[in-house]
């Protein structure tokens, strides 16, 4: 059994239910334990960037599709000041989202470093 | 200039740029002097603080993100370590696993392992791919587009590009606001022509992701990496921001892989000096570290740049090797068209397509080259036979199947009809009778002059507006009847909950089994291991609709049948001076009605003795029952002859003239190429076998030129119609009299 987003068995996501209208988006996306359960999977077949990936995928899956776009539109190049980047760290951070959080701590310190950073008199 | 130079320049292969290598420009494939030298320091945290000669002071975003995540910290010591002749020999030893390869890689530079695959072979190169891909079934990528983002005819050919086989599916769009429409369009196509296809549709970052999470398209490619940080930055990206855009796409259950490709950065003016090879070995080393499962490289939109410079062709495909190395899904270039010559363009495929590939092409053009919005590609729907004939010529799977006119005809016509439908049911446009059905006979979207290009675009506005999810597609397609294609797109859908295609290398077969790294592992370990055409898929392959059998050929010929020509009885040796025999062979008349030039052989006759009586002699027929070989039928007829001369005519068309004192091998002259002989040249054949026989000077008669591939377009139709000669031989018949009504 494949329990979706919602919590739903995906297997009772058919056809007909569809044609009830009997089923959301969220009984058609992933479950954050299914994208952990495939992060095993993938570092038992040697990758370990593959499962990391896949668990900052975990936490993302509780995301609202705009705040998923906001935060990589703030990673893109001079759209974030540090204290941006920070903010945002600590906001994922409480919500458990620490390996995005950590990602993004990262990106902030080469950012600053390598002159990616926003300009925060501008 | 002379003229050998002049014709050669003016063939298509010198329309392709050449450049003189320049490292300062990053005009050089392997090797440039500014390439660093492999190191890789770790301190005692297990911190990488030196990466191929450079500090981690001074690590640019590249350096920095590999540095931090794609380093092997257990396997790092013993792969800097490995002589580079000693790697690259692993990679070619059927005996060293692919594990262990993936292993120690794991733990190389970029410029390590760009040393060592430097130095493999072109055939080397073939081997070390066939061992290293991910998946052990190979498949391949379309592009289906067009001009006008016609949403009827971008149905039409994504379901013939599913017949056809390909197992993903790449649209994009010439105008931005089309997107949402595109994917539907093609979503739905794809689902009509086969279970499984992955789709995508290739546009700005941001628009893509949007398109993903409402589950219009199934996977996503076009997720760019750079080599240098400059290249990075103006692509208006850095590591983390791709890294962070790969876990999204991951987060809603879809697939994706990353796009470089060498050459880009000198293109872009920022090559920093560095060989394209050693770049590109950062962005893959890269696409590992950011935990994306796979790459499409192998120059891309790049290729033609590669492709100008000493062993570029070579890097490219060394390229693709690089991604399977690092454990990653490889979709192979041969993407962009790199080349106007036909010669060149196969040559820089052929190596991976007979390697085999997790995808050959990355985008292989199923449409006209007109119509592909990426640019015409390196195959393209003219080369669609010419790949299938491939894999048949060397029993190699590229991907592709055979779809028989028939079957592409009624998926078509499902295909424009369910998009007209479901367009309609959401409310997003109204289509025309005449525009659906010039959308399934199209070749292309020049045959579509009823398309309107506002229609995708207003349809467009209201999917984004209106929220349009692929949940809502499967809901219109399943409420007008298209039960099977809502069922399948819902599968697609349970796929992204399931998660399994999000593993490396993953495609679905048509029951929606994933084949990837996990579930169908390449494990070839030299011959007789690894994956073999076979069974049903042999059959596919070799079933090419063009082939024929001895049977077919039989009826083809009995269509000609004519009653003009009939026995009249047995031969006997004529006395008179002026008769010339014309000596046909066995099956002439009886199976056989046409010769190679399409002439009738009534008419072939015809003309022989129109050109005998001309120079005033009479022809007499006789058929030869006891000989295949023309020479022979020759001569036989010859010693029938009253003059001592003949003309000895096989019913494939191949004609002579003989004497009976010669020795059968030996002739006057001789039509050798029977498809290039025409009605005027018989009757000359005629006309000069008339003076032998009168002891006249014959006029000379060349056998006419051609540039044809005679022996490709004939030889197997020979081999049938020899066949045919055979089974008519009965050398109890003695020969026949035949009378032609003229």
């Amino acid at each position: 059994m494949t329990t979706a987003r919602s919590g739903r068995d995906s297997q009772s996501v058919t056809l007909d239910s569809v044609r009830l209208g009997e089923v959301g988006i969220d009984d058609v996306r992933i479950h954050p334990d299914t994208l952990e359960y495939q992060a095993t999977v993938a570092e038992a077949h040697a990758n370990p960037q593959l499962a990391a990936n896949l668990r900052r995928a975990a936490e993302l899956s509780s995301l609202a599709d705009a705040e998923v776009m906001a935060i990589y539109e703030a990673l893109r190049p001079r759209r974030s000041t540090a204290t941006e980047l920070e903010q945002l760290a600590q906001s994922l951070s409480d919500r458990g989202a620490i390996r995005n959080a950590a990602l993004i701590r990262e990106a902030a310190q080469t950012y600053e470093r390598r002159g990616l950073l926003a300009d925060p008199t501008t | 200039m002379i003229g050998r130079f002049r014709f050669m320049d003016e063939q298509p292969v010198n329309l392709d740029g050449f450049a003189i290598e320049d490292m300062t420009l990053g005009l050089i494939a392997f090797g440039s002097h500014s390439d660093p030298s492999p190191s890789l320091v770790i301190d005692d945290n297990g911190v990488v603080i030196e990466l191929d000669g450079r500090a981690a002071a001074d690590f640019d975003i590249v350096d920095s993100f590999i540095a931090a995540h794609g380093i092997d910290i257990d396997s790092s010591a013993q792969a800097m370590a490995l002589d580079d002749v000693e790697f690259a020999r692993l990679l070619v030893d059927v005996n060293v696993t692919r594990a262990e390869i993936v292993r120690l890689a794991a733990g190389a530079t970029p410029a390590k392992l760009a040393q060592v695959l430097a130095l493999l072979r072109p055939a080397e190169l073939v081997i070390a791919m066939t061992k290293m891909r991910a998946r052990r079934t190979p498949s391949n990528q379309a592009h289906v587009t067009n001009r006008s983002d016609d949403p009827l005819l971008l149905a039409a050919d994504a379901a013939t590009a599913a017949a056809f086989g390909f197992r993903e599916i790449e649209t994009t769009v010439p105008v931005l606001g089309d997107a949402p429409s595109n994917a539907v369009a093609v979503s739905i196509g794809s689902a009509v022509g086969a279970a499984g296809v992955l789709v995508q549709c290739s546009v700005e970052e941001a628009l893509e992701l949007e398109l993903g999470m409402a589950g219009l398209v199934s996977y996503a490619e076009t997720v760019s990496l750079y080599g240098t940080e400059q290249i990075f930055v103006d692509g208006d990206d850095t590591p983390w921001s791709k890294a962070f855009l790969t876990s999204a796409y991951a987060s809603r259950g879809i697939k994706m892989r990353v796009t470089s490709g060498g050459g880009s950065e000198a293109l872009m003016g920022a090559a920093e000096h560095r060989s394209m090879f050693y770049l590109e070995a950062r962005c893959v080393a890269l696409a590992r570290a950011m935990g994306a499962q796979g790459v499409q490289n192998g120059g891309i939109d790049s290729a033609s740049v590669a492709g100008s410079v000493p062993g570029g062709v070579r890097s490219l495909m060394a390229e693709n090797l690089m991604v399977m190395v690092r454990n990653l899904e490889a979709c192979t270039g041969n993407d962009a068209l790199m080349s106007e010559s036909d010669v060149r363009r196969t040559s820089r495929t052929h190596p991976i397509f007979i390697a085999g590939s997790d995808f050959v092409c990355s985008g292989f053009g199923s449409i006209q080259r007109y119509d592909n919005m990426f640019g015409p590609s390196q195959w393209n729907s003219e080369d669609i036979d010419d790949y299938l004939i491939m894999q048949r010529d060397w029993t190699v799977d590229g991907g592709l199947r055979s779809a028989s006119e028939e079957h592409v005809a009624a998926l078509r016509r499902r295909a424009a009809e369910a998009v007209r439908d479901v367009y309609q049911w959401l409310g997003l446009a109204d289509f025309g009778h005449s525009w659906v059905e010039q959308a399934i006979d199209a070749a292309g979207s020049k045959d579509v002059p009823a398309a309107d290009l506002m229609v995708p675009l207003e349809a467009s506005r209201i999917i984004r507006q209106s929220g349009v999810t692929m949940l809502d597609v499967v809901t219109a397609l399943d409420a007008c009847g298209y039960t099977l294609e809502a069922s399948r797109l819902l599968d697609m859908l349970h796929a992204r909950v399931k998660g399994d295609y999000l593993q490396t290398a993953a495609i679905f077969d048509e029951d929606m089994n994933v084949l990837s790294l996990v579930t169908d592992p390449n494990d070839y370990a030299g011959p007789g291991t690894g994956y073999e055409v076979i069974g049903e898929r042999l059959v596919e392959i070799n079933n090419v609709r063009q082939q024929r059998s001895v049977g077919q050929l039989r009826a083809e010929q009995a269509q000609g049948f004519s009653a003009a020509l009939r026995v009249i009885g047995r031969a006997g040796i004529g006395s008179d001076p002026t008769e010339v025999t014309i000596g046909v062979s066995a099956a002439t008349g009886r199976h056989i009605w046409t010769t190679l030039s399409g002439l009738s052989v009534v008419d072939v006759l015809d003309e022989l003795l129109a050109g005998l009586e001309e120079e005033g002699c009479r022809g007499r027929i006789v058929r030869i029952n006891d000989t295949v070989d023309l020479g022979m039928i020759g001569l036989s007829a010859a010693r029938l002859s009253g003059s001592g001369i003949a003309i000895g005519l096989q019913a494939k068309g191949t004609a002579l003239i003989h004497r009976r004192d010669l020795s059968p091998l030996a002739n006057l002259e001789l039509y050798s190429v029977a498809p290039t002989v025409t009605a005027e040249l018989y009757r000359a054949l005629g006309s000069n076998a008339a003076r032998h026989a009168k002891g006249a000077t014959p006029e000379p008669v060349r056998n006419p030129y051609s540039d044809m591939a005679i022996e490709a377009r004939f030889h197997t139709k020979v081999v049938s119609l020899v066949a045919i000669e055979r089974t008519c031989l009965d050398p109890t018949l003695g020969p026949e009299e035949l009378e032609l009504q003229r």
